[in-house]
């Protein structure tokens, strides 16, 4: 094998790795929860995988990521600790957030994981100062804020659009159109719903949908947004055209969605897809593939296992971070 | 008296508002196939079609401005906002427009609007997802604000809304929804503005709302044990406020007690603590004492989260401080 094909090989390892080690770690989260030691909001990323791992690939470690309350994807994807953020979901002080943020507000600003935020949109123009900062005292750094279908229903989505395109500010919106808000289809709650992201015209922005299921096709279209983003042409909007595997959240058996469509998607697994198209091409081994669900396995029973021993934060932590110094 | 939940006498009483007025609709966000996010509006889009179920997009804004607007002209619109938090995105609509347009266009204009919000943490939902606004809501004149304990307030409350010419904030509890209770078959209603005595006592007084009224509840149980006495007001509405409750059971045991969930600092209580002292000084034995939650945003983990809110055992110790006993 040559060096290249070795580079070549590897990477796409790194990426096949990244898109399991996020599914069965949600897989996971959902048998926890069950066992009551995660609680509250669960949302799964499952069957968005490829989005994430593909843009978020294209980017350099100075690079920001912001996302929503669906966040552990983006959050893995981005380099945050995967015990850290198990441990977030158990509620202990091992995890991102000391276990004061749980699922859907990851944060990891060391690794510029800027948070996961549940307000509907109230993420967007957060991205939005991030990339003025970027553009105007960082000068390296550009911003990929993740969003829903739903989020741009909102009014925050619109003024951020307008707003970061006349100020040229480097930000790629990517749009993870799953088809559905919470329960709603898009097709009754978007005016333009089969290509949402021509919105993207009315601001005089540069956009462009892509397959989410195909990791090969949003590494492409990431590289050509993040080149435009990164060279000062100002911000982009990628629809990544994607569904997610499960309900809206863990108690949402997701009954409103058509049998069909449904089959359609899972039958389109950004997971599978990226194995068959390896394997079919002979890039890596079925041995190459097994080696990776085993380390998988290795480290979610890692994860399970930093979580269950960490300790709860202790009672004083209560009015920690409040304001500053505040509790100490 | 047959029983339902707060959840099932939340339906009826939407139901009786669809059917009587069929100007009137429902309007906001996953109430059509999902069937509304705690299932309260479960069946009505499949009974009433989507134009009296309007399954709006994620819009707080426009979705309270459009209601506002539908009711100037006639509609009779039920808006719900998914949970009280967003409705921080339709604070504009609601403070600026809702409560003042009848003021400011001298009473040409009249909102007959009810907008529907649930209120409350607990449940281990994250910082921005465990809080009670209905307070806030309650410092702005123009607004009435509404929040039942229990099925029957819910359901009388809400026939009460109905005919209020003026927007209504109706608060519901998001863990109160199984709570069970009797609702009577015939027609009845719950003014607004009338607290009630839920329990009756002597030696203090615990004024409250929504679920705090059940914390108030457990305590005073307890405190039966040891031979305390605790009469429990429910506010029921917290704008118009009933002093003339509060102030006549203080009279009556000589110390108060002002509980609520949310963050003590700038909290609707200290209103009411503040009342009681300027209207009823002279009938206390003891300060007002107020119990509310900690001043901090509420945590994720169940460690943590328990401590930030009140609960019977904090009402015990309080009620055992002020009396000394
Ligand atoms: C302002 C606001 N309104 C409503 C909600 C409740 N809510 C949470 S997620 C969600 C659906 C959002 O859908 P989308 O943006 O498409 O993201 P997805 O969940 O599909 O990833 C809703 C309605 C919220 N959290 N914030
Ligand atoms: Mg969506």
């Amino acid at each position: 094998m040559t060096i290249e094909r070795q580079i070549v090989k590897d990477q796409l390892l790194r990426y096949y790795h990244q898109m399991v080690l996020i599914r069965e770690f949600e897989g996971e989260s959902y048998r926890q929860y069950m066992q009551k030691n995660i609680r509250g909001f669960l949302h799964a990323y499952s069957g968005q995988e490829a989005v994430g791992v593909g843009i978020i690939g294209e980017l350099e470690n100075q690079d920001y990521v912001v996302s929503h309350y669906r966040d552990h994807g983006h959050a893995i994807a981005k380099g945050v600790n995967v015990n850290s953020v198990m441990a977030e979901l158990f509620g202990k002080s091992t995890g991102t957030s000391r276990g004061k943020g749980g699922s859907m507000h990851l944060f990891d600003v060391g690794k510029r994981f800027m948070g996961g935020y549940a307000i509907v949109a109230g993420q967007i123009p957060i991205a939005v100062g991030l990339s003025l900062a970027a553009k105007e005292i960082d000068k390296e750094a550009i911003v990929v804020c993740f969003l829903g279908d739903g989020a741009m229903q909102e009014g925050e989505f619109h003024e951020s659009m307008n707003l970061s395109s006349i100020w040229k500010l480097p930000l790629l919106f990517v749009i993870e159109n799953n088809l559905y808000g919470m329960g709603a289809d898009v097709a009754q709650t978007l005016a333009i719903h089969d290509e949402i992201y021509k919105f993207a015209n009315g601001y005089k922005m540069a956009s462009d949908k892509v397959d989410g299921m195909d990791l090969f096709e949003v590494r492409a279209a990431a590289q050509k947004a993040i080149g435009l983003v990164r060279s000062g042409e100002g911000p982009y909007l990628l629809e990544a055209q994607t569904y997610r595997f499960r309900g809206h959240s863990i108690s949402d058996p997701a009954n409103y969605r058509p049998e069909i469509e449904v089959s359609y998607w899972m039958s389109r697994d950004p997971i599978e897809m990226l194995k068959t198209r390896l394997i079919k091409e002979d890039m890596v081994s079925q041995e190459d593939l097994d080696a990776i669900h085993k380390l998988v396995e290795s480290e979610i029973v890692e994860a399970v296992n930093f979580a269950e021993k960490s300790p709860f934060p202790s009672a004083d932590e209560l009015y920690q971070n409040v304001v500053s110094g505040s509790g100490e | 008296m047959p029983e339902m939940n707060y959840r099932e006498a939340m339906n009826r009483a939407l139901r009786e508002a669809l059917d009587e007025n069929e100007t009137a609709y429902i309007m906001g966000e996953d109430i059509g196939p999902y069937g509304g996010t705690y299932a309260v509006t479960r069946g009505l889009y499949d009974e009433y079609g989507p134009s009296r179920i309007k399954d709006a997009p994620l819009s707080e804004s426009v979705i309270v401005g459009a209601g506002i607007g539908s009711a100037i002209v006639g509609m009779k619109p039920i808006i719900e906002i998914m949970t009280i938090n967003f409705s921080l995105l339709a604070m504009d609509q609601i403070v600026n427009h809702a409560a003042k347009l009848r003021y400011m266009s001298a009473g040409q204009i009249e909102i007959p609007l009810i907008i529907r919000m649930v209120t409350g943490g607990g449940a281990q939902l994250g910082a921005t997802h465990s809080q009670n606004f209905e307070g806030w809501f309650a410092s702005v004149p123009g607004l009435t604000v509404v929040a039942p304990a229990t099925p029957y307030d819910a359901l009388g409350l809400f026939r009460a809304s109905r005919d209020t010419r003026d927007p209504v904030i109706f608060v519901e509890h998001a863990l109160l929804y199984s709570l069970r209770g009797d609702v009577p078959e015939e027609h009845y209603m719950v003014p607004i503005g009338r607290a009630d005595v839920k329990k009756s006592g002597k030696d203090v007084t615990i004024v409250s709302h929504s679920r705090m009224v059940h914390v108030a509840m457990g305590a005073a149980q307890e405190l039966e044990q040891i031979g305390i006495s605790v009469e429990i007001v429910d506010l029921r509405s917290l704008r118009p406020l009933d002093m003339d409750t509060v102030i006549k059971s203080v009279e009556k045991t000589h110390n108060a007690i002002v509980l609520e969930e949310t963050w003590k600092t700038g909290g609707f209580g200290g209103e009411i603590a503040s009342q009681i002292v300027e209207l009823g000084f002279n009938f206390l034995d003891s300060p007002v004492m107020r119990i509310g939650g900690e001043d901090v945003p509420a945590p994720y983990t169940h460690v943590l989260e328990g401590l930030a809110f009140p609960d019977i055992g904090r009402v015990v110790k309080g009620v055992r401080s002020l009396l000394d006993r």
